[in-house]
This record gives structure tokens, C-alpha cells and sequence, in this order.
């Protein structure tokens, strides 16, 4: 695994060498002392030009558990946008000699462009509304480890929510349906994407009709600009048509789990008593982040050296 | 077989072609029961003693072991397993990927870890199980027992407990089976 | 300045073919007849036109300059060197510079810097002040100047009522003519790409085909109401191109033109996230080419226009979404279109009406002796094609400053051989003369 980019670039067999190492480093996250020194003297780059605290705090926390250096390059956009090209700030930092890159930006492809312009590995922490495959790894990882099926195969999830604007939605989906999961896409019409060709889902706008028939019922985060682009009526209106409150909570069948990417507005997508039930394996797929990364960023930068030396007995 | 081997052993090429059998299903046996005689003897009984087997080659041996300590002193003596990968010092010049999940589910303070592992060759998983251990706690002490010494250290450490010494050369390559121990080669021509 | 033979080639302009040679003297044609013989005595020049097509110079409705304002992409100089290796004896410099073209002083400025250049430039002028859709520009000075063509290029006038007003207003001064880029703002805002298959997938904001949809379909009806003459620039949609198709078969004035880019690629280009593909109007789906390219053939769309938008290689090394939109076009389109439109059954000859006499009708510029007809008398302004010639794109050694050109790498088929602006052989054996 050269660079990540996609949840597609890994395909099924990527997946699942990415879950079977990351069941080593859940074993290391859990040691009183969760470190090894396995990337001692590689240098890990976090370029966000988009605010994420965690997804960066989750990078810096596998990147130290793996005992590799980090560095830490934070800009808004505003800033940037008069000052040098997106290029020139991604091979200035790429002279300081770094291994890795990982990269947040508000603008889909930008991992890609970089991915063009640098040698070192590059990393997609999320690109505008395309993709955030590490996020699609550790919530197929938490699946396997909380759904009582320990697999995807079969499993129907419903992904519901503002499926437009969201990269987790777009990874979700490609890798949900890579491991075998039926997935039904439920939102108004307006937070869809224009089209959905090509994509292996069904949709849905009755919350209602789809809970009783899930294993995985996954919300998306709803950002309240979405009201004043007229996408929405209100932040109100969302919760009474697609919130899950604890009245449709109760249609899920008794093994189904809840997940939410983060941050949750609570009282919008998820009503708060649903977020806190048993069933609700939020909080284990931001512990599971850590381990999924800690195993992205080993497998890039460890497993398989550029130039493999040649055995000398 | 020792790390160095197994890193040119499948999934990543290489094919273990067995040459010559060196101990039989029995001798593994009787060395087994003696190496656990002699863990009883240097640690006055196994209070405190924990079993740590190496993946992979190491796992196997150290559930027999146990047995064997169990059936001298009748006590449970626990067994955990450790895949040094994450410690290896050859992280980065050759493809390592974890064997399997490490578990050692229990503080190591004070107690003795006796390591165990089936070919010892260089030395260098142990180094860098030494180091993996510290994760885990400050053991009183640490020991190690292999089935097969073969050589060639590069680094200066010593078993404490031994099943066969045996000469080899460095290219040849040590297996350790149910049904005993055999020397070999690795071939080369499927190494990606 | 000696005479100059241009032999061996078969003429083509709007008034049909020939093999003829052609003799220029004193920047003027004196002779299009079978095997001229320079008469002994005299000096000339002669340039091979063996398998060649001799037509009229192209003439570009629609070119960025990027003078006054950005002159790091582009200056007319260097556009007009582009132009002239592209075949163009003409181009129309866009207003959208800055300042932007929308007074006499600006118009006066461009036209200066393009006297000397090495190709005819002409201007389009705003069609309001600072092309901010508020307040209309002084067509009537501009008009004065020579300024044929009007448009607010880079946005379309969204307000329906001062649209109005200004093809009214316009009306008056003969000759003129209103070109509108297609695009309802409250539609398009935010997007960045073609809507659709593709930029659903990737995640880019799209802007729907019926943001330009809407505007045309809009601007057609002020058409009917003021009885003003509209041009539509760059049609890109399936849906635009047949309501001009419509309009014009119920009589209204309306022009449109198409652009290369629309003709050869799709939105899946955006899937590399290269910004070099980014432009606008978007690229679009393969049924809208289709269509664009139907359209050319039917005569619903009557010129091909490069819309050339040069940017600076840092403005391109943005994020997809924060890069400006526009490709190089000049040096490129006569091969694309050649290529796009051939494969839609249409002649060479046909293709060159689309590039030369029609476009210069439009912009009035066939009053200043451009698009032909190529015969005795006329203004020397042609371009002598080799619809045979290979070549393969290579940003590096276009003649434009900038580089954003989509096609680097890509094996195209047809070539301006030489390029003749006003007698003067500015292009020889497709290496510009100056």
C-alpha cells in the first residue's frame, strides 16, 4: 500500500489485511504502556487545511503509539489562498524530509493532487464531500467487533442523514458494500447526491419503514447550514422526518447497533437517551480509530519497504 | 523456525524444504519434559513463573511446557503469547507483518517470565522481545528456553534452558514440528 | 514587401472549393488561378501548399487575453503568436480583464496593444460597468470604436430586466451584437464541475446543465421581445443547443458558437481532480457532446470559438474547487474540431466555415477583409492547412505564456502550414516569424 486515498485503491483483500493488524494494535492500545517503537525515526506530516481536531488527534495519538515522529501543519484556507500555490506548501514541507503525509482538506482531491506531487505516502484524512477511508476502516473494523454477526457479510446497513455532503457516507458505502453489506441510503431527496449511478444502494425516504429490517443503523452528522441553503425546512423538521429518536430507536431489531461518526448533535440526528443505549457503539469507534490508523500507518511505512533487502541467510 | 527464516517463509516466498530429521516426535518430547524439570529446579517450584511463547513457532512449545510443569508440580503455570513484530530491528528493510494477536493479560511485576521460543539464531527476537516485555511491567527476572540452539548469535545473549545444541550453517534452516525437529533449507525463487 | 505565391493547395472559403494557387501582392490577393507563374524578373516568395487546404484566416470569437491586468498568463502578443500557429488571422479579446473593457479608454488601450500583434484584434466590450450585472456600459462609445460584440463573459447578466434594457438600448447601433454567457447564478453558485454520474462520485459540487438551460431559454424570449440579436457563447448542453435549434427555425436572431473542449471531452476527465480540466461552461456528459456536435452539423451553433483562458501554472496547482476555471485553446482547436467534427460526418471545408467566414459575420469583421472570400482584391488574411498533419501536444512548446492546455500529451491530426495576416507570412511551416 503505496498511498491511501480510497477505500477503493485497498479492495476487499486490502480491508481485510488493514482489520487483521489492526487486532494487533487494539492488543498494544490496551497495554499499560501502548507504545512500540515500530516507526522509530519516520517523520509523519499532519496537513489540514480544515479544522478536525479529532481526526488529527487521532493520526498524532497512532503516529506516537507507533514511536514516529509528527509535525503538525495547520492552516485555514482563507489564509493560504493569497499566499503560495497548494503545491508549493506540500513540497516545502516534503523537503524537511518527512515519510508520511496525511491530509484534511475542505476541497475533494487534494490527497490525490498531492499524491502526484510529493515521494513520500500519502494519507487521506478526508477530502471535501468525497472520501475519509480511514473512517470507512474503523467503522467496518467496529461492525466485525460489536455486531454479534462479526462480519459484514449479509448485514443490512442504513446509512441516514445528509448523504450529499458527506465523505464518510461515500467511503461507508464503498466499503460496506466491498465486505458484503446491503446498504440503504435514507435522507430527503435534497441531501442526496444529484446522482446516484453507479452506486450498489438502495434509497429510502421513510426512516420508519427501513429501522425494523437493519443490523447497522449509521447517522450522518446534520450541519445547520443545510437550513439556510434550503435544503432543509429547519434543524427541527430533520429530526421529526429522519431523527432517531427513542421512538424509532425501538423498531430496531434487538442485536442492531447505532453509529455516528462524530461530533453528534444530540436532540437533531440522534435523540440523547439514544446516543447512550447499549446498542449505541459510538465511543468504540473513536477507541477503534486509533488502532485502524495505528495499522494504516504500519502498513505503509513498515510492512512493505520501498527496496526489500535481499536475505543474507 | 527463527525470525530471520520466517521472514523469507510464505506468505512472503520462500518454501521450507526439510533435509534431515535431527530429533524425532520422542526426543522433542523428553527434551520438553526436561527443560520443565529444570525451570522447577532453578525457580524452586513455579510460583510466580509465566510462560510467554513467541509467535509462532514459539506458541505451540510453550502449551506443551506448561503440561509438562504442570504435571511435575500439578500447578497452572499461564502461558501468554508475543508477536515481537512492532520491536523487530528490521522494520523497514524487510516486509514484517504481525503473526498474531499478542496476549498477556496479566501485570508481569514480579514475577518470572520464562520466554519461549523454538529455534534460537541470531538472537534478535529476543532482543526485541525483551524490549516488548517492558510493555507489560518489570518482571523479577526473565529466562529463556529454546528447543533448538543453532548458532550463529549476533547479539550477546544466552539460553537458560536448551533442548538440542546443533551445529549449522548459516544458509540451512531449523524446523520445529509436532513430529519433531528438522534441518532444511528456504528457497529463494518465490521471494517477491 | 515581395509577392508572395502560395501554390499547390485547393482554395476553400464560402463560396465553395478549388485547386488554385494564390498571389499576393502589397498585403492585397491580385490572383487565384491554376499554376500563377511568377513573372521572371520579379522577386517572390513562395510557400508550399502541396495537400493543403487554402482558406480565409480563422477568426476567434471568443479569446481571453489577459491584457491589461494578468499579463503573468498572457499578453496579446503572446495570445496573438498562439492564435497566428492555431491558423487565426483574428480573435476577440473577452472584457473580463482589469480593468474590465467596458469604456472607450480600455477599448482604445487593447486595440493599441494589438496593433502590431500577429493577428487582427478586436474587442468585445462589457455589457455593464466592471461586468457587475449593475449598471450598463457605455455601449455607444465603444460601439464608435469599432466594438461589434458586448458581453459580461466570466458571468452571464442575471438580471432579466436589465437585460432587456440592454439589447434595446443596443439595437441602435447597426452592426451590434449582445453575446451572452449562459449561466443562472442562483443555479450554478458552488459548483464546480458538470452535475451528474460524475461529480456525485467525486464529490464535487456540480452545476446542473440547466443553469445554462434556463438563461438561454430566458435570453431567446428577450430575443423575440426586443427584437435584438443575441450570440450564445460556449452551448455546452444537450438542452441549450436545442433551443437555439428552435429559435432559430422560428426565425429568431440568434447566434451561438461552440467551444473545442466541448466537443472532444467529458466531465470523467474531472476524476484525475486536475484543475487543467476544470472550465467553464464544465465539461459535460457524453450525450451533450454528442449533441454540441450535432448541433455544429445541423447549423444550429455557427462558429467555433477557443474560449483560450490561460492561467498561471500556481492558479492551476490550487484545489479542484479553488483553482480558477479555463483552458488554453488557440494553438489546439483547429485539430479538435477538425477531428470532433469529421467524426460527425462533416467536411473539412464545413468545419472551416465554423471557424472562419461564420465567426467573422458575426463579429462584423468580415467588413475588415476577414473570413474571405479568398479572390482577387481581397485582404490577404489566410491560412493554409494541413488537415494531414500529425502532431502531438506539448505544453512546453506552445507559444501561449501559460500552460494550462488539457490536451499535453495527446496525438492531434491537422495543422495551420502557414498563416498570412494582411499579406504577411507571420506563420511558416507552423514556426511563427516573429
Amino acid at each position: 500500500m503505496r498511498h491511501l486515498l480510497s477505500v477503493a485503491d485497498l479492495g476487499v483483500d486490502g480491508i481485510e489485511e488493514v482489520m487483521r493488524v489492526t487486532d494487533s494494535f487494539v492488543e498494544v492500545s490496551e497495554r499499560s504502556i501502548p507504545k512500540v517503537p515500530a516507526l522509530r525515526g519516520k517523520t509523519i506530516v499532519s496537513l489540514f487545511y480544515e479544522d478536525s481536531t479529532r481526526t488529527r488527534l487521532s493520526f498524532e495519538t497512532a503516529a506516537k503509539r507507533l514511536s514516529a515522529d509528527t509535525m503538525n501543519f495547520s492552516v485555514s484556507s482563507s489564509s493560504v489562498k493569497k499566499g503560495e500555490s497548494l503545491r508549493d506548501t506540500v513540497l516545502t514541507i516534503e523537503a524537511m524530509g518527512i515519510d508520511a503525509v496525511v491530509v484534511r482538506h475542505a476541497s475533494a482531491g487534494v490527497p490525490w493532487q498531492v499524491a502526484n506531487w510529493v515521494d513520500a505516502a500519502v494519507i487521506n484524512a478526508g477530502d471535501g464531500w468525497h472520501e475519509h477511508p480511514t473512517q470507512a476502516l474503523l467503522d467496518c473494523y467496529t461492525i466485525r467487533k460489536e455486531h454479534p454477526a462479526r462480519s459484514l457479510a449479509g448485514l443490512h446497513v442504513a446509512i441516514v442523514g445528509d448523504v450529499k455532503h458527506s465523505r464518510v457516507a461515500r467511503s461507508d458505502v464503498l466499503a460496506f458494500t466491498l465486505l458484503g453489506a446491503r446498504v440503504t441510503l435514507v435522507a430527503p431527496p435534497t441531501l442526496l447526491p444529484p446522482s446516484l449511478e453507479g452506486w450498489p444502494v438502495k434509497v429510502s425516504h421513510d426512516i420508519g419503514g427501513v429501522l425494523p429490517d437493519v443490523d447497522v443503523v449509521y447517522l450522518l452528522r446534520m450541519q445547520k447550514e443545510r437550513q439556510t441553503e434550503a435544503l432543509l425546512p429547519s434543524l427541527r423538521e430533520y429530526t421529526a422526518m429522519y431523527g432517531l429518536t427513542r421512538r424509532r430507536a425501538a423498531l430496531l431489531p434487538d442485536d442492531a447497533i447505532v453509529m455516528h461518526p462524530g461530533p453528534m448533535n444530540r436532540g437533531v440526528e440522534i435523540a440523547a437517551e439514544v446516543a447512550d443505549l447499549p446498542r449505541s457503539v459510538i465511543t468504540r469507534q473513536v477507541a477503534n480509530g486509533v488502532a485502524v490508523r495505528m495499522a494504516v500507518l504500519f502498513l505503509m511505512l513498515a510492512a512493505n519497504p520501498k527496496e526489500v533487502a535481499v536475505l543474507d541467510g | 523456525m527463527a525470525e530471520r527464516e520466517r521472514a523469507a517463509a510464505p506468505p512472503y516466498g520462500g518454501v521450507f524444504i526439510p533435509r534431515k530429521q535431527v530429533m524425532d516426535a520422542d526426543d522433542l518430547q523428553r527434551a520438553i519434559w526436561r527443560i520443565g524439570h529444570e525451570i522447577v529446579e532453578r525457580n524452586h517450584g513455579v510460583t510466580d513463573v509465566v510462560l510467554v511463547g513467541l509467535q509462532t513457532g514459539g506458541v505451540p512449545i510453550a502449551h506443551r511446557l506448561a503440561e509438562a510443569l504442570q504435571a511435575v508440580t500439578e500447578e497452572v503455570v499461564p502461558v501468554g503469547s508475543l508477536d515481537v513484530v512492532f520491536y523487530r530491528d528490521d522494520i523497514g528493510i524487510r516486509p514484517v507483518m504481525p503473526e498474531a494477536v499478542t496476549e498477556i493479560p496479566w501485570d508481569l511485576d514480579h514475577r518470572t517470565v520464562v520466554l519461549v521460543d523454538d529455534v534460537l539464531f541470531t538472537g534478535r527476537t529476543i532482543r526485541a522481545a525483551l524490549d516488548a516485555l517492558q510493555a507489560y511491567g518489570r518482571p523479577r527476572s526473565v529466562q529463556l528456553a529454546v528447543i533448538v540452539d543453532r548458532g550463529h548469535r549476533e547479539l550477546p545473549i544466552r539460553p537458560d534452558y536448551v533442548g538440542k545444541n546443533l551445529p549449522t550453517r548459516r544458509n540451512e534452516a531449523v524446523d520445529v514440528r509436532d513430529d519433531g525437529v528438522w534441518l532444511g533449507e528456504v528457497t529463494k525463487e518465490a521471494r517477491r | 514587401m515581395a509577392d508572395l505565391l502560395i501554390r499547390g493547395g485547393t482554395v476553400v472559403d464560402a463560396t465553395g472549393s478549388r485547386v488554385a494557387d494564390v498571389l499576393v501582392r502589397g498585403g492585397r490577393i491580385v490572383e487565384v488561378a491554376e499554376g500563377i507563374d511568377v513573372p521572371t524578373g520579379k522577386k517572390a516568395r513562395t510557400l508550399d501548399a502541396g495537400g493543403c487546404l487554402v482558406a480565409p484566416g480563422l477568426v476567434d470569437l471568443h479569446a481571453h487575453l489577459r491584457q491589461p491586468g494578468r499579463e503573468e498568463a498572457e499578453t496579446v502578443e503572446t495570445a496573438s503568436r498562439a492564435a497566428a500557429l492555431g491558423g487565426y488571422t483574428a480573435v476577440v479579446a473577452m472584457p473580463n480583464t482589469d480593468p474590465a473593457i467596458d469604456s472607450a479608454g480600455v477599448v482604445r488601450e487593447v486595440l493599441e496593444l494589438g496593433r502590431d500583434a500577429l493577428c487582427r484584434v478586436a474587442v468585445a466590450g462589457a455589457i455593464t460597468v466592471g461586468r457587475n450585472g449593475q449598471r450598463l456600459a457605455p455601449i455607444g462609445e465603444m460601439a464608435a470604436l469599432g466594438v461589434r460584440l458586448f458581453t459580461d463573459d466570466g458571468a452571464g447578466v442575471q438580471d432579466g430586466r436589465l437585460m432587456r434594457r440592454a439589447l434595446e438600448y443596443a439595437s441602435a447601433f447597426p452592426g451590434v451584437r449582445l453575446a451572452q454567457h449562459c449561466e443562472d447564478a442562483s443555479l450554478a453558485t458552488g459548483g464546480h464541475m458538470h452535475e451528474g454520474e460524475w461529480s456525485s462520485r467525486l464529490g464535487i459540487p456540480g452545476i446542473p446543465a440547466e443553469a445554462e438551460d434556463v438563461m438561454v431559454m430566458r435570453d431567446i424570449a428577450l430575443c423575440r421581445l426586443t427584437g435584438a440579436p443575441v450570440h450564445f457563447l460556449h452551448l455546452s448542453t444537450a438542452g441549450s443547443v436545442e433551443l437555439v435549434r428552435r429559435a432559430k427555425a422560428a426565425g429568431l436572431a440568434v447566434t451561438a458558437e461552440a467551444a473545442p473542449h466541448h466537443l472532444v471531452l467529458t466531465d470523467a476527465e474531472c476524476a484525475s481532480y486536475d484543475p487543467v480540466f476544470k472550465v467553464n461552461p464544465p465539461l459535460r456528459s457524453p450525450a451533450d457532446v454528442d449533441a454540441v456536435r450535432a448541433g455544429c452539423a445541423d447549423g444550429s451553433i455557427d462558429a467555433i470559438a477557443t474560449d483560450h483562458a490561460p492561467h498561471e501554472l500556481e492558479l492551476k496547482e490550487q484545489a479542484f474547487d479553488e483553482a480558477p476555471p479555463g483552458m488554453l485553446g488557440l494553438e489546439t482547436a483547429l485539430p479538435l474540431a477538425l477531428e470532433a467534427l469529421g467524426a460527425v460526418g462533416m467536411a473539412p471545408a464545413d468545419v472551416l466555415a465554423l471557424m472562419s467566414w461564420r465567426p467573422a459575420a458575426i463579429a462584423g469583421l468580415d467588413a475588415l477583409g476577414q473570413g474571405g472570400p479568398i479572390a482577387a482584391g481581397a485582404v490577404a488574411n489566410l491560412c493554409v492547412v494541413d488537415p494531414d498533419a500529425a502532431w502531438v501536444v506539448d505544453p512546453l512548446r506552445l507559444a501561449s505564456l501559460s500552460r494550462n492546455t488539457p490536451y499535453a500529451g495527446r496525438k492531434v491530426i491537422g495543422r495551420s502550414r502557414h498563416t498570412i495576416l494582411a499579406g504577411e507570412p507571420v506563420v511558416v511551416d507552423a514556426e511563427a516569424q516573429r
